[in-house]
């Protein structure tokens, strides 16, 4: 037990001693602390430096607004996190604490030089500063503000935790579960609708848990407290969560509410979500998130020591530790008056309590004299002294003009109060809007935008018996909103701490003020005179000010500046706050961290990996894969010793000599039929079809009504009125979308059905001069010779037993068909062609050889070789645009002034002069590469390959007026080389004339 | 994530089922080829984009999959009314009480 410890007091459980290290020296708290309350029972209040100029700073809050006790906590690899709020961490056996922007230690850091040099480091420094030589930005500048930057160190490992998310729905969404929130739950409950309780803090209570000697009807505020959550933990309808936030307030009551479930824990279940997001669609919010403290500005109102006095009362009494034996007391509220009570009776000796109002309640006054402790009213702050710990305050009286001759008052902390900002936040997420309340130098929920109830201190209101009533009154609302039926409660309160005080801007001083570091953003180290600075030099919109300054934009997000700043401008301003404004809130509401957010999209469900029948035979046979779309697809298959080179030519030489076997089950198929299918498709797709005979294919382009290329895909027409169209892997869902939404919206009299097929069908190629031979055998009730079923036939007969529709068409430029099974039936027909195949050195190919196949036969890979600005004309494709047809989808576009200029892009092929060299996709194309940077680029490179059967290099490339330049060399720069390669109008590199389709 | 009525479903479900598709009431013509370079362009391109209410398509795509029509505040991004398609414009002054 240390001296700072009050045994018997607190909520913390004394006889539960808790290990902890900070700064690898070892301490002692209970269970129930926070890392903040443990250490400052053992007497420690330096946790912390500041980011610009390396200040000692000590815990101010005991919430989540903290600015200064951010410390780096860790419970092993992938499991550390920087920037932790030591006044939100629970306390656990063995956690391990570190202090952070500092070196080499917290109590002497090299950084704090910047400190001595405050004056360099004004607002706008980095604007001012940074500006020239342009050629110091890369080098010096962003280097050195890159390394200075950022709090706390980011993990380089992966995070080992695992994360969840829920989606919940509710009658009443209570939000804060303070003397407010439980009122309102305890309203809403009682008329028996859904109601969600939640706090941020491991208990509810809220101020309850700082106010112990409030009764409420006839209780002690904690019996009451533990009746109140008996009822309501008795009641099916209420669910009460703890260390839950709710960070986010979005559209028609939507409320995002990030839970820690381990970070309190020892040992947590290994199984168990470190956190979860729950996104809550509530049918009425309550907000009761009460009042934050703000600080005052004064110099040196920064040290270590000098804390909110409300804080100060939250150690005492939710975890029985006294901040320090000899407090000051500086405030311009009655609030902190209390604070000095609580500590006296606790057995602290308060030094003195200034209060800059020059009278307040005698009561006060009478009280404070009565345990001993001086008062100074109508008295300022004018500095105070201690390096690593506050030792004393220079208190001046208030005169005309300012503060008169100062005194010196020994503490060893400081307790201060501005008064108390309505939390708004959340209200504020929702554009509703504020209203500046004269009286109360306070923003006031103003007009609602959504289903809401601001409730208690949220709307300014103080004193628990207020905010009792109000809850209980906002909870009734909200059920009668719901439907429900409930009369509002009235609580008898005694014992009750009411009270007010006046809002300022920085105290008064008798120094010179820009000499005086006052600070109102602790984390960014905004002093009052910076924002005053940012006044002077121009800044008008409080947007600007805080942007000059970053006022409120370190991790507390203003929580504790934002008014402080926003008086102090106003008043530099001339204006009146409401004139001025205030920064917008943006969720989240604190910071929270990637893994909440990402919840289970996390490795292997970080998104969906669809599979394909013949998947498992691939992965048994040693393929690599590659994604496309969200598919996973074989895209070689090594043996061993070789490398993908190697592969490749290899699956070449065969599919090219004998007969290659390719998983196209990844081929999106749409299933188009109906008595208008053939008008869908001429009116879809920019090819002929209506003289399409039943068992022939044809191969489809389909483009935007821009005029450009979306899709294409062989379609074979089946039935009269049934076609089988096939789409890009990537392209299936965008194409069955855009033929939905032409069919439903445009031509709602064409009677036609669209149905995706994509995983019904497994698809397997045969592709190769021998592939007639393989499947001939297999194949039942269809005569598939040369004549009677040509390249590009289609029908549907029996392969293997298993019901298919076969298709004699190619990719590959061989003689190929497509078998398509039913999906189950993938794998095993696979299987029998693999056996049978063997006679033939049947050798299964990947996507890689796929794309070499098709690129010397020049067929194009709708998003490879076209980007979306490519009309069939610049790809070489106008042989596919029936030309008698009247329309079709993007046909107007064709003709369009720019779509026929000069200069397009057309797709043509390029062969290097070295034949062995392989171009890289993507890379530019000039026309003379001595041109002076920046060069015109001519085009790029969309395909790029080892041709094993041309025994070089081919390349397909978008080039301006590309055709034209037939026979032209053109460079292609690389950063070690400039390439050169000759254009070629036809991208065909194999077999032009297409004899081996027929083989 | 807002909640949107499908005027086919009845029922009030999360934008995770819809997806947005463009101004609405911009009918394809009947015969583009009669249409001169400016009209296809505006046809193609220009949209009213204002800052008020504004009539949009949306498709029920991971429900009943169906396209229809919605009128959506876009200073709030709140809906005013869903509507299937092919039914008339909605009078804006009727949705808005005569604000606009």
């Amino acid at each position: 037990m240390t001296s700072y410890r009050l045994a018997n007091r607190g909520r913390v459980d004394h006889r539960k001693p808790v290990r902890f290290t900070f700064d690898g020296k070892r301490y002692q708290g209970l269970a129930g602390d926070t890392l903040a309350s443990a250490l400052l029972a053992n007497g420690v209040h330096l946790m912390g430096r500041s980011f610009k100029y390396h200040r000692p700073r000590g815990v101010v809050s005991a919430g989540s607004d903290e600015p200064n006790a951010l410390m780096g906590t860790s419970r092993g690899l992938g499991r550390f996190e920087p920037n932790t709020r030591a006044t939100i961490q629970e306390l656990r056996d063995g956690l391990e604490a570190t202090s952070q922007n500092r070196w080499p230690s917290l109590a002497f850091d090299v950084g704090s030089i910047n400190d001595r040099m405050g004056s360099l480091f004004s607002a706008g420094f980095y604007y001012k500063t940074f500006m020239w030589p342009r050629a110091f930005w890369d080098r010096v500048y962003e280097p050195v503000i890159r390394n200075a930057a950022g709090l706390g160190i980011s993990p380089t490992e992966p995070d080992a935790d695992r994360y969840a998310s829920r989606f919940a729905h509710t009658d009443v969404l209570v939000i804060g579960a303070g003397p407010a929130g439980l009122a309102a739950a305890l309203a809403a409950s009682r008329s028996g609708a859904s109601v969600m309780l939640v706090d941020e803090t491991a208990e509810p209570g809220g101020s309850l848990l700082s106010e112990p000697s409030v009764t409420i009807e006839g209780k002690l505020a904690w019996d009451w407290l533990s009746a109140t959550l008996a009822e309501l933990a008795a009641l099916p309808n209420v669910t009460i969560m703890t260390r839950t936030t709710a960070i986010g307030y979005y559209h028609q009551n939507l409320v995002g509410l990030a839970q820690r479930l381990t970070d309190h824990l020892a040992t947590p279940p290994a199984d168990a979500p470190r956190e979860r997001m729950w996104k809550v669609r509530a049918g009425q919010v309550v907000l009761a998130q009460g009042a934050l403290e703000k600080p005052l500005a004064f110099d040196g109102n920064d040290r270590p020591g000098v804390m909110l006095a409300g804080a100060a009362q939250t150690y005492l009494h939710r975890y029985g530790v006294k901040v320090g034996d000899r407090p000051a007391i500086v405030t311009t509220h009655d609030s902190a008056w209390f604070a000095a009570f609580d500590l006296a009776e606790a057995g602290a000796k308060p030094a003195v309590i200034v209060d800059i109002r020059a009278s307040v309640d005698p009561v006060l006054t009478v009280r404070a004299r009565s345990v001993g402790i001086e008062v100074l009213l109508g008295h300022s702050v004018t500095g105070t002294s201690g390096r690593l710990r506050v030792k004393s305050l220079r208190v001046s009286r208030l005169e005309k003009g300012g503060a008169g001759t100062a005194r010196k008052i020994a503490c060893d902390s400081v307790l201060m109060c501005g008064g108390w900002t309505p939390s708004l936040h959340l209200f504020s997420h929702t554009k509703g809007s504020l209203t500046w309340d004269i009286e109360l130098k306070a923003f006031l929920p103003g007009k609602k935008t959504e289903a809401v109830h601001i409730a208690g201190a949220g709307r300014g209101l103080w004193g628990i018996a207020a905010v009792l009533d109000d809850g209980a009154n906002a909870g009734t609302e909200a059920a009668r909103a719901a439907g429900r039926n409930v009369t509002a409660q009235s609580y008898a309160v005694t014992v009750d701490r009411t009270g007010s005080g006046v809002t300022v801007k920085e105290l008064p001083t008798d120094r010179d003020p820009a000499a005086a570091k006052a600070f109102i953003d602790f984390q960014n180290d905004v002093t009052a005179k910076d924002i005053r600075l940012a006044v002077r030099e121009g800044m008008r919109s409080i947007e600007h000010v805080k942007r000059y300054t970053t006022n409120g934009m370190a991790t507390d997000q203003g929580k504790m500046s934002n008014i402080n700043g926003l008086m102090i401008a106003a008043d530099a301003l001339g204006k009146q706050p409401p004139q001025v404004g205030l920064t917008t809130f943006r969720p989240p509401y604190t910071p929270t961290t990637f893994g909440t957010f990402a919840g289970y999209h996390q490795d292997a469900t970080f998104e969906a990996t669809r599979k394909t029948p013949i998947d498992p035979w691939a992965q048994a046979h040693g393929a690599a894969f590659e994604p496309v779309a969200l598919w996973r697809r074989a895209w070689y298959f090594p043996k061993a010793g070789e490398d993908m080179h190697a592969a490749v030519a290899r699956e070449c030489r065969a599919a090219r000599s004998s007969v290659g076997i390719f998983d196209a089950s990844t081929l999106g198929k749409i299933e188009v039929v109906g008595p208008d299918a053939v008008t869908f498709m001429e009116r879809m797709y920019t090819n002929p079809w209506a003289k399409l005979g039943v068992g022939r294919c044809r191969y489809g382009l389909l483009l935007g009504e821009d005029g450009f290329i979306r899709d294409d895909g062989v379609i074979g027409r089946l039935a009269q009125d049934r076609f089988h169209v096939t789409t890009t892997t990537g392209g299936a869902a965008r194409v069955l979308n855009m033929m939905e939404d032409y069919l439903q919206t445009e031509w709602p009299d064409l009677k036609v059905w669209l149905t995706s097929t994509t995983e019904q069908w497994a698809v397997i190629a045969l592709q190769g001069p021998n592939a007639r031979k393989l499947i001939e055998p297999f194949v039942e009730g269809l005569d598939i010779s040369e004549a009677a079923f040509p390249h590009m036939s289609a029908a549907t007969c029996t392969v293997a037993g298993f019901r298919a529709r076969l298709f004699r068409v190619s990719f590959t430029g061989e003689l190929g068909f497509e078998i398509n099974v039913p999906a189950r039936h993938g794998r095993a027909l696979w299987e029998k062609l693999w056996q049978a195949g063997q006679s033939y050195g049947i050798t299964p190919y990947g996507t890689e050889t796929m794309h070499v196949l098709r690129a010397e036969k020049g067929y194009i890979i709708v998003g490879q070789d076209t980007d979306g600005t490519l009309t069939p004309d610049d790809a070489g494709l106008n042989w596919a645009i029936g030309k008698a047809k009247p329309d079709f989808v993007g046909k107007r576009s064709l003709s369009r002034p720019d779509m026929v200029a000069r200069g397009r892009k057309q797709l043509v092929g390029l062969l290097t002069d070295d034949p062995k060299v392989v171009l890289q996709e993507g890379a530019q194309i000039v026309a003379d590469p001595n041109e002076p940077k920046p060069m015109t680029m001519l085009g790029h490179v969309t395909s790029s390959y080892w041709s094993e059967a041309l025994g070089r290099s081919i390349a397909m490339a978008v080039v301006a007026d590309g055709r034209a330049r037939d026979g032209e060399t053109l460079h292609i720069p690389m950063p070690d080389r400039t390439i050169t390669a000759r254009v070629v109008k036809s991208t065909v590199f194999y077999d032009p004339e297409g004899t081996r389709l027929s083989a | 994530m807002l909640l949107i009525r499908c005027p086919y479903c009845e029922q009030d479900l999360p934008e995770l089922e819809f997806a947005y598709a463009g101004e609405a009431h911009i009918a394809r013509p009947q015969d583009p080829s009669q249409l001169t370079d400016e009209e296809w362009r505006d046809f193609l391109f220009i949209r009213s984009n204002p800052r008020g209410v504004h009539f949009e398509r949306w498709r029920h795509v991971n429900g009943c999959a169906r396209f229809f029509n919605a009128a959506r505040e876009t200073v709030s991004d709140r809906f005013l009314c869903t509507y299937k398609a092919g039914e008339a414009r909605r009078d804006i002054s009727a949705l808005t009480g005569g604000a606009e």
